[in-house]
């Protein structure tokens, strides 16, 4: 530790800290634009100038560390002085210049209210300039759908290029020309082909990148804030609903350093538009081959007519991508009610199950762990696209010092290099066996991690791969003391609360994919949008999107997004996390428990609660890791894994392929956004390119 | 800095490679750095594609360089961007680069301009003939030359209208031109006195302080004129300075060189002899006569970072650091930052304005 004294308050700080580091402990302010905790320090744009004793300028604190300092004549500890006249005028004549090139069109810009220049500029600034030539301008830039630009507001701090070529790990932005002339911009001003991308319009500290697709649709002050958990893929990324009335206007990340740090996917944030578009508000039955309007009564009544008149054994149930623990709970409960054993909520066929412990399911190393992780082995998993921020965690491993990483799968660029190893099982058997140089890897490691991916596990075979995997990370002991590095991941939101609810078929229960290819007469299908309904069967839908699942269905009944009610989800790592209700469901569209509920009083199998609050009392009496909000319940994963590895099995010969096809539309709600449909079009074009 | 742009599309070739030699020779390039900083030979690399492409940089030369380091286009492009030597527009087959900084413009380069934009035309464009382009650069280093030009990969100095104009219709016709300076000179040496370093002046002192004399008779002529008394102001007084006193020149052991040694018969001075003499400590040592001469050059007590707290053998530490605080303007400090006091009789106008 490094003695440092900051305006007269001496603090112990460790000495790889920066001055700026160093004064924040000391609770000393310093206004920065180009410096950020999460990228590499750049020190250009000298706003957090700060003044050393003994130096003869101001330095800049983001740049400067604490061990670089000489201490006092008399071996005092080095003194800093963040409020003295020089740093006041310093920073004002910093403030000055950054202003002389930008434009004054606050009352346009879409960062207005939010913009770190306009906050920093009320407090260090001074009121007036004494520039009188003309200002700067500079091309705006075509960045893709998502980033709009507005460069005349760029003060060049390169946070952007640097999120962009570290963090997301594509090389697309840079800066052209030099001086004044310089510019961002992609080359040729191509689209960015990150799915991350948006993220660097959050960094940027003035106005030059916004979000395209909220361009002058709000004020910042205007928007009621909730605190949220993100959906669109099981990492289950912390995020805030910004609204206005009824309409989610924005989403924004939140941080949380455990899952996503402070970034989200594109698909995360973009989906606004998804949630008012396509949307079910009321009731549909399906009359003579058209679905006509209903009323709740009529829809109830045709299932409870359909229901009577069939046996259990020809009634199923199926769980989708986005369903919340209550929803899951109660549809369970009603089942069980109904004496019906083909529940499944596994819609892609995954041979997940909870028969062979939590720990078989779960990412049991945890997403931060991924750091500790000293070498990484992937099967059959795009973590790029199934789980982005998983993957921006194994580059930010990458980063700190290169393990060896290898991958069994489709051949992808995951932003790292790594060492292919394979395409499908006969590699992996390969690996298990000890015949591949990287099994070596992995035994020398002290911390191996073994990521189990779906393209991996959605497949009938799915069982003897899993059985491998976890045979080899026994093998290899990634099962010790203090370090669990066998891993699963998945893509769906609502699999592991599922998964914990024990929502899969019971004792000579029918698997999802059987009950879709005609193994029921009728099938309640709450917002499975992802799988083929054969006819035949008698299909309730119920759910937020006119999508796949709608088409398909006899009787609709419209339920609330997950921005729409308040619902527990498990991520990954199986830490149970709660979305809260930033808006209302439009129409006479219902939460999913309460539709649920009054569904079980028409089918005389009454659900024993009357609210949500009465339903989690129940749920967390079963369940209690559900009520251990934000937390990681960890698994008895040794055991799970040995039971697997128990297991064998034959895998068979085809190549791993991941299940996520396209990244910008694997849900209802991204399916119903125009803007993820743009992206998905940009993305197909870049990759054609690519193959060309 | 002119604006820059690249070429537009239609004149952009439509591919690049590497001739086999180029090839050859990047490859060497590459080699010169450790595995895995193959981008380092970038600018290299660059300059090679630019000689190659006819002086200039097409777009598939900055991917073709790229896709060699296994650099990201953006990246190459960033570095062909940043250095204005890389030209992003096709050039002439002479591609002059004329030099418009202050010594060239005293010596007539306006002139030299106005030719240029008389027969080449405007300032990076080609001329019809697709014979020469012209960009106005900063300082090229050739000011003793004055004013001069570069063409392609040479220096065309001491230019006069005429010259350059001969010049530039020598090298339309294709006719063989002589480089470097135009008007008879071998080098920088003085036009009219070539001889002017064997003038015996200079090394016997005399010249010591002539210009403190020309200084002082031209004060003398202004004050006998009785105007801006300033002028004398101007010229420091007194002999604070760590300047010979004016009109007294005196032995200097600095003006003393092994040359003049063996000149006036006396040995040369050993090595050891001299490290010695240089030793403070050893005061017997020390010439009487020229005692002040061997003290050691006054250190100032100032300095850029905070006192080492191990103080020097026989050297007090001061009892205040003495470094003074950052941003204190100067006129507000006794001393001034850079140890010399201010200069007596000169008032500082703080508002600098002329009177």
């Amino acid at each position: 530790m490094a003695k440092i004294i900051v305006d007269g308050v001496e603090v112990d700080v460790p000495p790889e800290y920066t001055l700026l580091q160093a004064a924040e402990a000391a609770g000393a302010e310093i206004p920065r634009f180009c410096f950020h905790e999460r990228l590499s320090i750049a020190g250009n744009c000298r706003m957090c100038l700060v003044e050393v004793k003994g130096a003869p300028k101001p330095v800049a604190s983001c740049a400067w560390g604490v061990r670089d300092c000489r201490p006092g004549p008399n071996g005092e500890p080095p003194e800093i002085l963040t409020k003295s006249g020089t740093v006041k005028k310093a920073r004002e004549g910093v403030m000055e210049f950054l202003l002389i090139n930008h434009p004054l069109d606050c009352p346009i810009c879409d960062q207005g209210g939010q913009c770190d220049l306009q906050d920093q500029a009320m407090a260090y600034g001074v009121d007036t300039t004494r520039f009188h030539e003309n200002k700067r301008a500079v091309m705006d830039k075509y960045l893709g759908p998502l980033i709009k630009t507005s460069m005349n507001r760029c003060i060049h701090c390169t946070r952007c290029i640097r999120f962009t070529t570290e963090v997301a790990g594509v090389e697309d932005l840079g800066a052209i020309w030099r001086g004044e002339d310089m510019e961002i911009t992609s080359y040729l001003e191509k689209a960015l082909g990150s799915e991350l991308q948006s993220n660097a319009a959050d960094l940027c500290p003035v106005g030059a990148l916004t979000h395209k697709p909220e361009a002058f649709h709000y004020r910042p002050w205007e928007l009621a804030k909730t605190d949220s958990v993100d959906i669109m893929d099981a990492v289950g990324s912390a995020i805030r609903v910004d609204s206005r009335g009824r309409e989610v206007m924005r989403i924004l990340p939140r941080v949380n350093e455990d899952v996503n740090e402070e970034w989200i996917t594109d698909k995360a944030r973009h989906i606004v538009d998804g949630l008012r578009l396509q949307r079910l508000d009321r009731p549909f039955v399906r009359e003579n081959g058209r679905l006509r309007v209903a009323s709740w009564q009529e829809a109830f009544a045709a299932i409870a007519a359909k229901v009577k008149g069939t046996s259990p054994d020809r009634i199923g149930a199926i769980v989708g991508d986005l369903a919340a623990v209550e929803e899951t709970y109660a549809l369970k409960l009603l089942m069980q009610g109904l004496g019906v054993r083909n529940v499944d909520a596994r819609q892609d066929g995954s041979i997940v199950s909870p028969a062979h412990g939590r720990g078989s399911y779960l990412f049991n190393s945890t997403i931060a762990g991924i750091e500790d992780a000293d070498a990484i082995l992937i099967i059959g998993s795009n973590p790029r696209i199934e789980a982005s921020l998983v993957n921006v965690r194994i580059r930010k491993r990458w980063r700190i010092a290169p393990p060896p990483i290898a991958l069994i799968g489709e051949q992808v660029d995951l932003t790292y290099p790594y060492e292919y190893l394979g395409a499908g099982p006969d590699s992996l058997a390969e690996l298990v066996a000890g015949r591949h140089s990287f099994a070596e890897k992995l035994k020398e490691a002290k911390r191996p991690l073994v990521i189990v991916g779906p393209g991996a596990l959605a497949r009938p075979d799915g069982l003897a791969i899993l059985s491998a995997a976890a045979s080899l990370a026994q093998g290899v002991g990634a099962i010790a003391e203090g370090w669990n590095g066998f891993s699963v991941l998945h893509t769906a939101a609502s699999r592991v609360g599922a998964l914990d609810l024990g929502f899969v078929p019971g004792e000579g229960g029918k698997t999802a994919i059987e009950m879709a290819q005609g193994g029921v007469d009728v099938l309640f299908n709450l917002g499975a949008d992802e799988i083929d309904i054969t006819p035949g069967a008698f299909v309730i839908y119920q759910g937020t999107h006119g999508d796949k699942g709608a088409h398909r269905a006899d009787v609709i009944l419209p339920a609330a997004t997950y921005t729409e009610k308040s619902g527990t989800y498990v991520n990954i790592e199986g830490r149970a996390q709660m979305a809260n209700r930033a808006a209302f469901a439009p129409g006479d569209a219902r939460e999913d428990w309460a539709i649920l509920r009054a569904l079980s009083d028409v089918l005389g199998q009454r659900l024993p609660f009357d609210s949500l609050n009465a339903l989690r009392q129940k749920l967390y009496g079963e369940f209690p890791h559900f009520a251990a909000l934000d937390r990681v319940t960890p698994a008895d994963a040794a055991s799970a894994v040995t039971a697997l590895a128990g297991l064998g099995g034959a895998a068979g010969r085809e190549a791993f392929a991941s299940p996520v096809k396209d990244f910008y539309l694997t849900n209802p709600i991204a399916r119903a956004s125009g803007v993820m449909a743009e992206c998905s079009a940009l993305a197909r074009e870049i990759r054609l390119e690519a193959a060309e | 800095m002119a604006v820059r742009k690249l070429a537009p599309d239609d004149i952009q070739p439509k591919s690049f490679a590497f001739s086999p030699e180029n090839e050859a020779w990047a490859e060497g390039q590459i080699a010169k750095y450790p595995a895995g900083r193959q981008a380092s030979a970038v600018i290299s690399l660059l300059w090679r594609a630019q000689e190659q492409s006819g002086g200039w940089l097409p777009r598939r030369a900055i991917e073709a360089v790229a896709a060699k380091l296994d650099m990201a286009t953006i990246r190459v492009m960033e570095v062909a961007t940043f250095y204005t030597m890389f030209n992003l527009e096709p050039v002439g087959k002479y591609f002059i680069q004329f030099c418009g900084t202050t010594p060239c413009v005293l010596r007539g380069a306006g002139d030299i301009k106005k030719v240029l934009e008389r027969r080449v035309g405007e300032q990076n464009h080609v001329s019809a003939d697709g014979k020469f382009s012209w960009l106005e650069v900063e300082c090229l280093g050739a000011c003793c030359n004055a004013p001069m030009v570069q063409i392609n990969d040479d220096y065309y100095e001491d230019l006069t209208t005429e010259t350059f104009e001969t010049l530039l219709d020598d090298l339309a016709a294709g006719r063989p031109v002589k480089t470097g300076p135009q008007n008879g000179r071998h080098a920088s040496e003085p036009q009219d006195d070539i001889k002017t370093l064997q003038d015996p002046k200079l090394y016997d002192g005399s010249m010591i302080g002539a210009w403190r004399k020309r200084f002082e008779e031209e004060a003398v002529k202004t004050a006998d004129t009785g105007e801006a008394a300033a002028a004398t102001a101007s010229v420091p007084e007194g002999g604070k300075a760590a300047k010979p006193p004016a009109g007294r020149p005196e032995e200097s052991k600095a003006a003393e060189t092994p040359a003049t040694r063996a000149k006036a018969g006396e040995t040369p001075i050993h090595p050891a002899d001299r490290k010695e003499a240089s030793d403070p400590s050893k005061a017997t040592k020390i010439d009487p006569e020229t005692q002040d001469k061997a003290k050691p050059a006054p250190q100032s007590d100032k300095s850029y970072v905070a006192t080492p707290s191990k103080p020097e053998a026989g050297r007090p530490v001061p009892d205040a650091p003495t470094t003074p605080i950052a941003g204190t303007p100067p006129s507000d400090a006794d001393t001034r930052r850079d140890g010399s006091e201010s200069k007596p009789g000169v008032t500082v106008d703080k508002d600098n304005k002329t009177s």
